[in-house]
């Protein structure tokens, strides 16, 4: 277990208070000048060395991302562009930095600014998150009086300006080319990859786009070292994260631990267990719905970090743990994380905005027990027809929480539909072709 | 599930007012030059707020000619999130998160008030007009579940008694104070707190 004094956020319960006095009690926006002063290289080395890696769900290497930006500013200018649109269910760790952390993230926002080049920083907020927004607003005002914003931030004589877009409910904006054009004003759809915003990004200028915990932890790497950081947890899954348990257990809360705690010691300790003890323990879902479930067994042993998780075929994502116990329909539950996922698709791509609504009808008739036996098989093809189809990770984002489902609970289902099939399979032919023409009677 | 309709009743005309042109105006300025249009999100949020709640087409026209961009524009971003209501709402704007980490700590028993004591459909006023609810996906912040928004403000860790409890107060005109209902301050353990332990009550 992590001992407090390595804990990167002291204020994540706030405990003192997120005004700039207490953040810099706690030691933030110390020394800015001078981890500014020793340059670009040294900064993004340092990331580098400290194996962080994005906490926004993919996992990748910050310090990787930021030598994509060009070296030199071209006639176009750099933007660093913070991801707050956490809409992820499960996931609500930026909410406490934002509401309670604010400073970490200003001076985040300076550092990384300084070394990507930019003089413009837009933090991308959900309009839910209005009073957190607010909140943050305030920091902002606060660290323009102190000199700490402006035209000479925090001594560094380097000009940085902060400013807040709301978002209005939508998921997919969570996507970083999404996130662009929902800046510029457009609907939330995402862009083609390549070109990467590191070279084409928002209004067409190069752009860093970073989640708010990736780089609210910059500062504390940077003052402490980025062998300090990679010292936590294992190689390739270094450092502390916060980890968001929701769902049926005893205390749902956040808590900032090492990389590669175990599940159930996350569940067991710090969230006060399952509801109904350990054994009523049905799956979790590991990192955000996207992310497929886990059932009770690979529980026991596994441990929570970018590596281990892929290798128990899911993924750490956002780190949003969601417990389900089995005291609920597991099948019910899956199928609102689909209903979920069809109302947020941005309807761009067919098998995406389609291949949704398919799954939520399918599953939410299989949670009833109407469906027919082999429509099993037929919902996991349709999952694999969204996964890789589609210009943004949503596709797979949708799909894989019910693969998820299919693989550990695919026996529980069919139990429950027992219907034959409608059309009974004669011919080895695709379900794709019209079956019911192929059969004399039902011609 | 929420449908976006129009609604048919529109008002004629729509203009800013002077407090809501000086920050427009200054949002405005956020972006750079020739860039105006990103600044169509924060607009109609303000026209929304203007107008009871809810954005209507002359909104859309106006925000379109002070923006200088096409009047389609407006209306695909007015239509594609989901906050811009289109319909008037209640004043008082109930929206229950039901996504599955709020719903496995029971959510739909906050609906089920919501449909007793508010209308019987979502997206539909209330009897003395003052109230609508809606179920809306994931909320952010799962770990104090179930919870809702009204307007702008969370109330978390609700059960059905203290969802009545609230809108008998609303109907009175009464606005509770946001926040947990179970006595938490942020999103810290209850009673088990393991860690940060040096900081607490600092």
């Amino acid at each position: 277990m992590l001992e407090d004094k390595d804990r990167i956020f002291q204020n994540l319960y706030n405990d003192f208070g997120a005004d700039l006095k207490s953040a810099k009690q706690r030691g933030d926006w110390k020394d800015t000048k001078e981890i500014c002063g020793k340059g670009r290289e040294w900064i993004i080395n340092e990331i580098k060395a400290s194996e962080l890696r994005g906490r926004g769900g993919a996992g990748f290497p910050t310090g990787l991302k930021w030598s994509f930006a060009p070296k030199e500013v071209g006639s176009r200018p750099h933007y660093l562009v913070i991801n707050a649109d956490e809409s992820e269910p499960g996931t609500c760790k930026d909410r406490d930095i934002l509401r309670f952390e604010p400073h970490k993230l200003i001076e985040g926002c300076l550092i990384a600014s300084y070394a990507v080049n930019a003089h413009k920083c837009y933090i991308y907020i959900r309009g839910e998150y209005f009073n957190e927004g607010q909140k943050l607003q305030t920091a902002i005002d606060e660290a323009y009086k102190d000199g700490l914003l402006g035209k000479n931030s925090a001594g560094t004589d380097w000009e940085l300006d902060i400013y807040i877009h709301y978002g209005a409910g939508a998921y997919i904006c969570g996507e970083e080319t999404a996130l662009l054009e929902s800046i510029e004003g457009k609907k939330g759809q995402p862009r083609l990859k390549p070109p990467f915003p590191a070279l084409i990004g928002l209004y067409g200028c190069p752009t860093i786009i970073n989640n708010v915990e990736t780089i609210s932890v910059v500062p504390t790497i940077l003052r402490r070292g980025g062998r300090w950081f990679s010292s936590l947890g294992r190689p390739k899954n270094t450092g502390s994260k916060i980890y968001c348990i929701s769902g049926n257990v005893n205390n749902p809360c956040n808590v900032e631990e090492e990389m590669g705690i175990p599940l159930k010691e996350l569940i067991e300790k710090h969230a006060g267990g399952v509801i109904g003890g350990w054994d009523n323990l049905k799956a979790v879902i590991p990192g955000g719905s996207s992310m497929p479930l886990l059932p009770k067994e690979t529980c026991e042993t596994i441990k929570m970090d970018f590596d281990a998780c892929v290798e128990n075929k899911t993924g750490l994502g956002t780190a949003g743990i969601v417990v389900i116990n089995k005291d609920q329909d597991i099948i019910k539950c899956m199928a609102r994380i689909a209903r979920f996922y069809k109302h947020e698709s941005c309807g761009q791509c067919t098998p995406c905005r389609e291949g949704s609504g398919w799954m939520w009808r399918m599953l939410e008739r299989m949670a009833k027990g109407e469906a027919t036996r082999d429509e099993v098989d037929m919902l996991l093809d349709v999952t694999k027809q969204i996964e890789g189809h589609t210009i943004c990770a949503f596709g797979e984002g949708s799909s894989w929480p019910v693969q998820g489902l299919i693989r550990n609970f695919k026996d529980e289902i069919i139990e429950r539909n027992k219907f034959d099939p409608i059309v009974k399979k004669q011919k080895d032919i695709p379900y794709l072709v019209d079956q019911h023409l192929l059969e004399k009677e039902n011609a | 599930m929420a449908v976006k309709k129009i609604s048919k009743v529109q008002p004629e005309k729509f203009e800013f007012n002077k407090k809501n042109k000086e920050t427009a105006d200054s949002i405005i300025k956020n972006y750079p030059s020739g860039k105006q249009q990103s600044a169509v999100m924060a607009l109609l949020y303000l026209a929304q707020k203007q107008n009871d709640n809810w954005i209507p087409l002359s909104a859309m026209k106006y925000i379109a000619k002070y923006l200088d961009m096409p009047y389609i524009k407006v209306y695909e971003v007015a239509t594609f999130y989901s906050m811009y209501n289109l319909t008037p709402v209640g004043k008082y704007f109930f929206q229950v998160c039901t996504t599955t980490p709020c719903m496995l700590r029971g959510a739909y028993n906050l609906v089920d008030v919501c449909k007793r004591k508010i209308s019987e459909e979502e997206s539909c006023l209330s009897e003395d007009g003052k109230t609508s609810w809606l179920e809306v996906e994931c909320l952010g912040a799962c770990v104090n579940a179930p919870m809702l928004q009204l307007n702008e403000d969370y109330y978390e860790d609700l059960d059905p008694t203290k969802l009545e409890q609230i809108i008998d107060k609303i109907n009175n005109d009464e606005v509770p104070q946001p926040g947990s209902f179970r006595g938490r301050l942020s999103s810290e353990p209850e009673n088990t707190r393991k860690t940060l332990i040096g900081n607490k009550n600092a």
